[in-house]
């Protein structure tokens, strides 16, 4: 049968949220095209993970464990996903819209010439009529992504070919474990006979990974600093601010390209999506590529000293002022009013 | 005698989604791509510098770009000249057309064949797409390994290349034999403004299809200088399998786009003064969106 396969991505021994996230979305799309719900884990000493993905309803896991896959390399684990891809032939295949997802999947995609998909934000099942031939194609993949700088949300079809590929962004769909975990089988893979030398040209020398300390998603509220905070000092008060009220700090892309605040604080198309009770944009203009990120937050202030800028138009509370007159204010304010 | 290195730059030129002013909105709220300015992709441009570092490193080294476009996106090759590019190949042919990522990576990869480089270096994606699609798929297509999200080259020695990786959570450094494909991040130095002698030097670069079109046809010099022609490589010329070009080579088809529509909402003006930001506080705490 032609099942959905997720990679599960992990890091120190963690199975990535992204891929829970992705887990819970396939769950539902099997059950819609009556197929089983399948999980590929690459690494070393990953098995005991078995548990958590039969929670979240896995009725089959694909282990490839080895020593020499500790940590994630291209050629190798390509090689692995490849290999049970053709032996599995999945209709669908999902990985996390990561930095590691996005080295794998294209590599994947390529070479069994089947259609791939970037950073959905969202994904469907339905019908598609080739408009030339007539031809009609039942339960495709509806894959469902900002393009165009944001500009526009396409939906993207791999009528043809299989698997039908996508990466999903991180943190926009909901994870969700079952209330009681199925009784699924595990696939032990034969890695050595995949494997040969060749795949292992590309050496790490160095690895300086961090744990994920900072949780912006799951943040009721976020304080959001653009490049119109003007330095990485300024960010302080945002931190300050967020300290007080036990929110976290975000940042707009240009804020984080130009070295105020950690990637992973990033907001928008490109970085996390949040919905948060409240979000305080600071000093954000408000471009796109950033609201698609945060438009859906349940309420949003906007701070910022030009009143034309276009993050006013989705604010609830539009604040035109200098950020450092108004974010002492706030905090003055917060600690006299507060019990 | 110093190592030297063939070095091809993957371009693309790009409208300019960053900065979508009202000039480029159309009145329903959505945006009017033909009046988006064509720039060169900005990760592509992180590329091009780290190849021009290491020609600088490696005197004798050669940077060659290659872009795939219609005729316009000759702009691009000139563009890599002035800042020091030696030379460069623009993939044109109507056969492309309609490729998604698949197909293109398809030509990039045939292109890149005739060129024979020791390395391959892109810009991590390109802004219209977002998708960091092509370096991969070109590097699988040429069956060579892959170095995406690099920060920087750090060093070539004994035939192996050392290159620091930025990862969403961390940085890598990480050891590749040659040849190799390279797709560079933002985070990675910014490229070198362009060079006056070589802005000199190669403004009348062109195509031939340019020349042809050039209705005030000046008779420079162009058919002396062979380094003022920039050559067009199409099908014909990479060779292949036709049926892996444009359309018929692209899986993935385009179902429906939606245009988003700027909405403006109600929304509350305050200023800075103490009463306002007060009364915004007391309600935001009376209404228990803060603690």
């Amino acid at each position: 049968m032609n099942n959905i396969i997720v990679y599960i991505e992990t890091e120190n021994g963690k199975i990535g949220d992204v891929s829970l996230e992705l887990l819970t979305k396939a769950r539902s799309l099997a059950k819609g095209l009556s197929c089983n719900l399948e999980a590929l884990l690459i690494g070393y000493k990953v098995s005991e993970l078995q548990n958590e993905l039969f929670a979240y309803g896995v009725q089959k896991i694909h282990i490839a464990d080895d020593p020499r896959l500790v940590n994630y390399l291209t050629l190798p684990y390509s090689a692995i996903t490849i290999s049970l891809f053709k032996e599995e032939k999945p209709q669908i295949a999902l990985f996390g819209a990561t930095s590691l997802g996005r080295d794998l999947a294209p590599r994947v995609s390529s070479a069994l010439k089947s259609g791939l998909t970037a950073d959905c934000t969202s994904l469907e099942i339905g019908d598609h009529t080739d408009t030339k031939s007539g031809t009609v194609y039942k339960n495709l993949l509806y894959q469902i992504r900002p393009a165009f700088g944001g500009n526009i949300i396409a939906t993207i079809i791999n009528p043809e070919c299989r698997p039908q590929m996508a990466t999903v962004r991180e943190g926009v769909m909901k994870k969700e474990p079952l209330e009681s975990p199925v009784k699924g089988k595990v696939n032990i893979l034969d890695v050595k006979s995949i494997l040969n030398n060749e795949d292992f040209i590309v050496e790490i020398i160095e690895r300086h990974m961090e744990e994920r300390k900072i949780d912006i998603k799951g943040s009721p509220v976020i304080i959001a600093g653009g490049f119109g905070v003007g330095s990485r000092d300024n960010f302080k008060q945002l931190f300050d601010l967020a300290h007080l009220l036990g929110a976290e700090v975000g940042a707009s892309r240009a804020a984080v390209d130009a070295g105020f605040a950690d990637h992973a604080r990033q907001i928008g198309q490109t970085g996390v999506t949040v919905r948060p009770k409240l979000f305080i944009s600071v000093g954000i203009s408000g471009q796109i590529q950033h609201t698609a990120g945060m438009d859906e937050s349940a309420m949003i202030i906007s701070i910022n000293s030009d009143p034309d800028a276009p993050i006013h138009q989705i604010a609830d509370y539009a604040i035109v002022g200098d950020l450092n007159e108004v974010l002492p204010k706030m905090i003055q304010s917060y600690k006299k009013n507060s019990k | 005698m110093t190592k030297t290195f063939k070095i091809v730059v993957l371009a693309k030129q790009v409208p300019d989604t960053r900065n979508v002013g009202k000039n480029a909105m159309k009145e329903d709220g959505t945006v009017n791509r033909a009046a988006l300015p064509a720039i060169f992709n900005p990760e592509d441009m992180n590329a091009l510098e780290q190849a021009l570092r290491l020609k600088d490193r490696f005197p004798g080294s050669k940077v060659l770009l290659l872009t795939m476009g219609p005729s316009r996106a000759a702009e691009i090759i000139r563009e890599g000249f002035f800042r020091g590019a030696d030379g460069g190949v623009l993939l044109t042919d109507r056969k492309f057309a309609g490729a998604d990522t698949l197909a293109t990576s398809y030509a990039l990869a045939m292109a890149i064949k005739k060129m024979q480089p020791d390395i391959i270096i892109a810009g991590r994606q390109a802004i219209d797409g977002d998708t960091a699609q092509v370096g991969p798929q070109v590097a699988e297509k040429l069956n060579l390994p892959q170095v995406t999200y690099a920060e920087d080259i750090m060093s070539i020695e004994n035939g192996k290349i050392s290159i620091k990786r930025r990862l969403e959570r961390g940085i890598e450094v990480v050891q590749s034999t040659l040849p190799v494909v390279i797709t560079v991040n933002a985070t990675a130095a910014p490229c070198r403004p362009r060079n006056a002698k070589q802005l000199m030097r190669f403004k009348h670069a062109r195509t031939l299809t340019e020349e042809q079109d050039n209705e005030h046809n000046s008779y420079l010099p162009i058919f002396s200088l062979e380094s003022l022609i920039i050559p067009e490589w199409g099908v014909a010329d990479v060779g292949g399998d036709e049926a892996n070009y444009g359309l018929s080579g692209s899986p993935t088809k385009v179902k429906k786009i939606e245009n988003i529509v700027f909405q403006a909402k109600e929304s509350k003006r305050l200023t800075s003064a103490d009463q306002d930001i007060d009364s915004l506080i007391k309600e935001l705490i009376s209404s228990h969106t803060i603690g």
